[in-house]
Parts: C-alpha cells; structure tokens; sequence
C-alpha cells in the first residue's frame, strides 16, 4: 500500500534505471530489475555498505552512515541504509 | 688552599709567650700575622727539640732563605690548625702585602695606560729541568741492547785463493733417489726455550647461524562455488507488509528524493574547463581545401563515353571500390531504350587504392547497370539492376584473394621477374602460389579478370523498366509470399528490393539451395539453362533465367487509380553490418582454396517455425520519377476496419528524385534531392519536410549523408561542385562548396576506412571516379552535435506544427 506508492514514486522519478529493497542480511526482497542483476547488486553494495559504516564508525564512534552515493561514468548508483533494510537506486544522471 | 708552603701548627700557650704570639693579645684575626726570626726558633728548636711546636716543620724551617718566618694565626682554622706557618719570602710577601699589592697594581696599570710604554722584547730564558719522576719510565720503556753481540773472525789460508777448483762427476743413478741434498739437523747448541711470550688476546663474540623450517599446512579456498541465498515469495510478502519496512521506508525516502532531484537538476560532475577546451580545438583552424584529392580512376577502355551510374565501396577490404559504369543518354534516348549500342561489353569495373591504372576485377553484366550493392552478410555476392529491368547477381569469392592483396600485386610483378632468376625452386614454387599463378598475373597486368555473373532473373518477370534502385534487406527478418515478416534465422541477408519506375516494387528472395547433384545429361536437356563456363561458381545456378520475384508491389493509389513511378526507395530497417568472412583468415598459402560460398551450404529453413515479427517496421518511403515522395506500408491489412489512408504523397520537387537516404543517425529523418531543390523529411510528420532548399543555380543531381556527423551532408551539382551543408552552422545556404569535376556528378559515396581516414567518392558523367579524403573538421563530430542536431530537427517540427495549427485557425476563422 504505503509501501507501494512510496517505490512507485521513486521509480518514477527522471532518470532511475532499477529500484531494490535489501534486508540486513542482503537478500532482496523487493526489485525491479531481473533477477540474476539483483542478486549481484544486492551482494556486492551489501559488502560495501557495511565496510563503509564500520569505516564511519571507526573514526568517530558517535558517527553513523546516512547516504552512499557511486558515481560512475554511466550512471550513479545511491543506497540508503537503515538498521534493517537497505534501499538501492540507481539512476542515470546525464542525458 | 692546599698551598705547599703552608704548613699548619698548633702553638701550646708556651710557646705563644715565647714568641709573643700570644692569641687574643699579641695576635688577633685582624692583625694575625707575625714575623718571628728564623734563629729564635733554632734556638727553641735546640733546646725543646721534640716538644717544640716547631719540630714537624723543623727541616722547612732550616732551608728557609729568609731571616724572618712568617706565623699567620688563623683564626678561622683555614688550614686546620690555629696558626699556619709560611715557608716561602714570595707567600709571605704576598700574604703580607696583598691589599697594598692590590692597590698598588691598580694604580700601576692606569699609569701604564696612561703612557703607554713600550716592552722591550725579552726572549725566553731557559729555566733549569725540573725533574718529576719521569725519566724512570723513559728508561724502562726505552730499547737497549741487552745481549752482547757475538763477534766472529773467519780467516783462510792467503794461497788458497784463487785455487784452481777440481770438479768430479758422480753418476746420479748410483746415489738413492737419484739426488743429493744436505739434509738439515737440529742443533742442540741452538736450542732455546721459550719462557714467556707476549701475545695479544681480543674478545669476541661467538655468532653462529642457524635456521629451521617448519610446515605449516593450512587448508587455503582452491575455488569457491556458491548460489545468492533467496527468499520465498511467501517470505518477501511477509517482509513488504512489515511495520518495519514501512518506517524505514518513511525515514529513507526524503533522503532519496533529495538525491535523485539533485541529479535532475544539473551535472554536478561536469568539467566545464575541459569541455570548452574541447570545443576551442574542434573548432580551430580552418582547413583551406574540406576535401583533399586523394585519387583518381578512370579507365580509357571500359569507361569511354560512358557514365558512372552507381559507386559502391567493398564493405570489408581496405580500399577496393567498385564502379558500374552506363551509355550517357540524353533523357529522351532513355525513356525510349531502343537505341542501345551493344559494342561495348557493360561492366563493373573494382578499382584498388595501390592500383589506379588497372583494374582490379571486372564484372560481366548482360546489360547496363544502373545500380547495385555488396550482400552485407556476404561482401562476395554483389546485386545489381539492369536497365532493362533484369536483376543480376555476382560471386567473386574466387577473386577475394586478389582483392585482398591487391597491394602486393602491384609490387608482385616486378618482383617475380626478379626473383625467378635467383631463386631455388622450392622458393619460386611457394611465391607462385602465394600470389595468383603466373599466368594469371600476366593477364592480370595487361587485362582484369572478367567474371561472369551467376544469376539474372528472368526476363518475364522483371521489371519492364530500369532497375533504378536495389536494396538488400537486412539479415535480421525475410519476407514471405504473403507479405507478413519473419525471423531470419540464417542471419545471412537473401532478399532483396528493387524499384522500377513501372509502378513496381518487387521482393526478390534468394533461396538456399543444396548442392546440386544434377549429372551433365539432365542439364543439357533443359533448355533454360544458360551454358556455364568453367570458372563461375554454381551458386544460385538453378536460379539463373528463372528467377522470379517473391513478392510485388504495384504503387496504385486505389481511389485516384494514380500510378506512381519509384525511382528511389527508402525502407525504414536498412541498418546492416558487415560481416567480414571468416574462410578468408584460413588460408592456407600452399593451396588453391575451394571456396564454396555460403549459399550453397544452406538448407532451406521451415517457414512453419520462424517466429513472426512484429515490431518490424514495414514502411518505406519512396522517391517517384515525377518528383513525389510517397510512403506507405508494404504489409497487407488483414484488418481492414482500420483503413487510414497509409499512404502519403509529397510534391516538393519538380523532377525526378535521384537520391532518397536515411540518416545514419537517426532512423526518422530522410534526405530526398531531386531537381532544383532537396528536403530533409521526417517519419510521421506528415505536414511536410523539415528542411527545404531555396532553389539555386543549377541543379542538384546527387545527395548523401556524411557517415559520421549527424548535421552533415554533400549535395552534388550538375555543374561538378559538391555542396557541403552543415546542418549547425548555416541552414539556408551551403557552409562549403568545392569543385571536383567539369563535368555532372552522377554519384557520392562516403565512407570510413580508418578513424583517420575518411574518404568521399564522387563519381562524374564523364566515367571518372574521383577519392576525396574528407579533412577533419569534416569527419570528427562536435561535441554533442548529435544531441544538438536531434534540437534541431525537433525544433523544426514544432514550428511546422504550429504553422499548420495557425493555418487551421485562419482556415476556420474565414
């Protein structure tokens, strides 16, 4: 429902190639890419999401992850972790 | 303190009263000193001898120089005692008159500065040796001969000198080992004993290497094979509907629209240093020639009084082109087509970079060509159209070979003549296969090799007219005899379109054929059956003289009974790559390959199993000898409640349409020269075209897009000048125009044969073919000229459309 809207929203936005929604330990449980990409997205920013909180938190221990943006030369890919859950978007910037 | 003239006493009151130094009266610490004589204390030392105070400095006392001895009463006990005694004058002059001495020096030095006196210079007096012990150890480490030297006298006889010496012989054999020796002996006289040595000892450290080794095996991951871990569909549902997703959803979303918004709005990465350096390069210097004469072909032979109708570059083989080549008739000679003069065999002429005199290979055409292409799957098969509407088709995969060393042949000649008289046989054997046999290159300098064709349709079922246009159509769908689009699973392109100005568009297909197993007496029965000389393959032989059209199209506008005359046809999926052959890599220089070509090999596919495809677009776009464009759609509606009227007519221009292109940019937008003017068109506008020139001088004979700049193309003239439009800088008139020949040019052709080299073939009415490289701010796009030209054109049509909505409301306002 709420769920729903809020990823359509997301999805609709200029630009976004593929929605995905991680639990804590990597599996997806929410795409809109195929599967084998997602598997493959999910894994490797999982990997790096966690290294580059414990990176944060490693300077400063009161410090904590919000935001993850990759840049790359085709698109940019953002992810926003949480807890429990991992939200992946990835989005083609330029025209 | 420690003075070696002070000596410390201690005086009994007695001797105090006889020496009147008595403490606290005589004596006080002011004034402590007191001389006493040096014979009173003799006298006491006589007569108290070793009670007397001065019993322990008794001896100081007797070898004191003065007459007077100075007593100092310390009252402070400086030196231990309660009076010290002075043993010299100079420590008791000094002790006496210190302050005076003081005071007295004082006064001396200001004097001395004051005047100023000179010293005279005393040279250093020599002082007596003081010993202090240290000669003891001179003499102790000093060497001196201890031992007395043993002197011998050694006298001899004076007649003995100067002797005559006798010599005997003795025979070596006889004494033991064959020599004589004075052995030595030890003699006791000599025999000395060492007692004591001095040797020196030094201490170091015992080092000693060892080492060890030790076997660690750990079990290390050799490989590792795993599969993602996935949830159920049960479990993700169950995931989704959690509280929790939901408010991570809340919580995570604002951040992530803030960052996807911020990537809408600009490129935060976007170097804009870099890129206006980009632009300031591209831009630069101004070449003085756009294009630069690279080479020229012509042939006196083949090509005299004739025309080149059609030019087209060997898709895979470095500088090959091919040039078909047509009688120059007036316009009234042929619309009528009956006066033909069959002296001149037609052809199709290949020309090669390194070889611009001759030739590379000739194709036989039965008639005149008026056009033709590569096959893109196979660069070996050619098609072409005649101008009395038969199409034909070639194989050179024979001569593939010579086209692909048509370098070395132009150096092979003159090489061989050198080399056949210097070379084993082995070596000539080997050179002779390598190149073309002999024979071969013989005929090859004075005359190319003629290859025949290896089809032509039949007569009754071609076109009536010229074959004004052929198209291979891509690999990647085929037609069938319904007219609906299949996949092509062979992936080799085998059908073909032709138009014709007698109203028609035909599909040819090329069907697969097995190899045939005919034996001679059957062929020679069938009279269809064109005699085949040795040399041509038998690809398609069963096609020859009877090859029939799949599919025809007869351009009739149903309502208006109006024909229409194509001369040029645009089909909208005309991308194809070309594939390069991979039996030309395995060649084996020792043999003369057999090359079978892939015609041949093919077996015919099912129709039943192909996939029908829809998305294929199946409209085209069609240039009339009258100066209209059409466009229309080949795939019969079944459905005919839709009826729109697919068909659109354009009358732009006021003569034939000798060039109708698409962009190799951009699928929808289509360039048509015809006449006085030419038009850039885009697919579903159907107002009108997007671009329309102004009518010029002469006329415009032929047009194509540049392969590499979206916003470029080349307009040819009839008066030999070649048009260079450039879409970004002006719209209105030519950016560039040069001139190439004297004459009409009939045809142009780009093309890309390095990232450096990009070459433009303009071919003229009087049969030469002129290479032109096209200069660098020709060949090179600008930076997002694709993104800036696709602009363009969509501004254009806004503007058409706003036109037309403008003409609507007048339309209704009156």
């Amino acid at each position: 429902a709420e769920v729903e809207e809020t990823l359509k929203r997301i999805q609709a936005h200029k630009g976004v190639i593929a929605t995905i929604v991680i639990n804590a330990e990597g599996i997806p449980i929410r795409t809109t890419l195929d599967n084998s990409s997602t598997v493959q997205y999910a894994g490797l920013l999982h990997q790096l999401t966690m290294k580059a909180r414990s990176t944060v938190r490693d300077i400063d221990p009161q410090n904590d992850l919000t935001f993850l943006r990759i840049r790359s030369k085709k698109h940019e890919i953002m992810v926003a972790p949480d807890k429990e859950y991992l939200l992946i978007v990835i989005q083609n910037p330029c025209e | 303190i420690g003075h070696p003239e002070i000596f410390p006493l201690v005086f009994t009151t007695k001797t105090q009263e006889i020496f009147n130094c008595r403490v606290d009266e005589d004596v006080t610490e002011e004034n402590c000193f007191k001389l006493i004589k040096k014979e009173d204390i003799l006298q006491d030392l006589k007569t108290r001898a070793a009670v007397s105070d001065f019993h322990p400095v008794k001896k100081v006392v007797l070898e004191y120089p003065g007459e007077e001895l100075l007593v100092v009463f310390d009252a402070k006990f400086q030196y231990g005692q309660n009076f010290y005694f002075v043993a010299s004058e100079e420590a008791k002059e000094n002790l006496l008159k210190p302050p005076e001495t003081a005071e007295e020096k004082e006064e001396k030095e200001e004097d001395r500065e004051e005047t100023l006196e000179v010293h005279p210079y005393k040279p250093p007096v020599q002082k007596p040796w003081v010993s202090l012990g240290s000669e003891k150890e001179v003499e102790e480490e000093s060497v001196k001969n201890k031992v007395i030297k043993i002197k011998y006298m050694i006298s001899r006889v004076r007649r003995k000198f100067g002797a005559p010496i006798t010599f005997t012989d003795k025979n070596a054999s006889h004494v033991k080992d064959s020599y004589i020796e004075c052995t030595s002996y030890q003699d006791k006289t000599y025999s000395i004993k060492m007692l004591e040595k001095d040797v020196g000892i030094q201490m170091v450290p015992k080092v000693r290497e060892a080492c060890t080794q030790t076997k660690w095996t750990y079990p290390k991951n050799a490989a590792t094979q795993y599969f993602p871990r996935q949830l159920s569909n049960e479990e993700k549902e169950e995931s989704l509907a959690s509280e929790k997703l939901k408010e991570f959803l809340t919580s995570v979303h604002l951040r992530m629209e803030i960052a996807l918004q911020q990537n809408e709005i600009m490129n935060a990465f976007f170097d804009d240093w870099k890129a206006l350096a980009e632009d300031e390069s591209s831009s630069g210097g101004k070449p003085d020639v756009y294009l630069k004469a690279y080479q020229s072909f012509t042939d006196l032979r083949y090509l005299k009084d004739r025309t080149i109708s059609c030019v087209c570059w060997h898709p895979t083989i470095y500088g090959i082109i091919a040039v078909s080549a047509r009688q120059r008739l007036s316009y009234e000679e042929q619309a009528n087509l009956s006066d033909k003069s069959l002296l001149q065999q037609s052809v199709i002429l290949f020309w090669s970079f390194f070889d611009p005199v001759h030739p590379q290979i000739m194709l036989e055409c039965p008639e005149d060509i008026s056009c033709f292409h590569f096959s893109p799957s196979d660069p070996n098969i050619i098609a072409g159209g005649c101008i009395n509407g038969q199409v034909v088709l070639w194989d050179i995969s024979q001569h593939e070979e010579k086209l692909q060393n048509a370098k070395t042949d132009a150096d092979g000649i003159k090489v061989t003549a050198v080399n056949m008289a210097n070379a084993s046989i082995l070596y000539m054997l080997q050179y002779i296969y390598t190149s073309p046999s002999l024979t071969e290159v013989e005929q090859s300098s004075t005359e190319p090799p003629l290859v025949r064709y290896c089809a032509v349709s039949s007569l009754q079922y071609s076109h009536k007219k010229p074959v004004t246009d052929i198209h291979w159509l891509p690999d990647y769908f085929e037609d069938n005899r319904m007219g609906a689009t299949f996949e092509n699973r062979a992936e080799i392109c085998v059908q073909l379109v032709t138009c014709s100005p007698d109203c028609s568009v035909f599909f040819w297909d090329i069907p697969a054929t097995k190899r045939p197993e005919q034996p001679s007496s059957e062929k020679v029965k069938e009279k269809d059956i064109f005699y085949m000389p040795p040399d041509v393959p038998d690809t398609s032989k069963h096609l020859d003289l009877c090859w029939k059209p799949l599919t025809k199209i007869n351009l009739r506008e149903s309502d208006t009974n109006r024909e229409y005359a194509p001369v040029r046809i645009s089909l909208r999926e005309l991308h194809y790559h070309y594939k390069t052959s991979e039996k030309v890599q395995s060649l084996n220089t020792l043999e003369v390959p057999a090359k079978e070509s892939l015609y041949t090999e093919m077996t015919t596919p099912s129709s039943k199993n192909l996939k029908a495809l829809e998305s294929i677009s199946t409209s085209f776009f069609v240039g009339t000898e009258d100066g209209e464009i059409v466009y229309s759609d080949w795939k019969m509606e079944i459905d005919s409640d839709s009826a729109k009227p697919h068909t659109q007519k354009y009358t732009i221009h006021t003569e034939t349409i000798n060039t109708l292109q698409r962009s190799p940019f951009f699928k929808d937008i289509i360039l048509s020269v015809g006449g006085r003017n030419f038009a850039i068109w885009k697919e579903g506008i159907t107002n009108g075209p997007i671009l329309q020139s102004s009518c010029p001088a002469g006329r415009y004979t032929a047009g194509q897009w540049s392969l590499t700049r979206p916003g470029v193309f080349f307009i040819g003239r009839d008066d030999g000048n070649i048009d260079i439009w450039d879409l970004l800088k002006k719209t209105h008139e030519p950016s560039h125009f040069q001139n190439i020949s004297e004459s009409m040019i009939t045809f142009i052709s780009p093309w890309i044969a390095s990232s450096k080299q990009h070459f433009l073939a303009v071919s003229d009415d009087l049969g030469v073919l002129r290479v032109l490289e096209i200069c660098q701010t020709l060949s090179d796009p600008a930076r997002n000229e694709h993104a800036t030209v696709l602009d363009y054109f969509e501004r254009e049509v806004k503007y058409l459309k706003s036109r037309e909505q403008e003409f609507q409301e007048y339309q209704e306002f009156q």
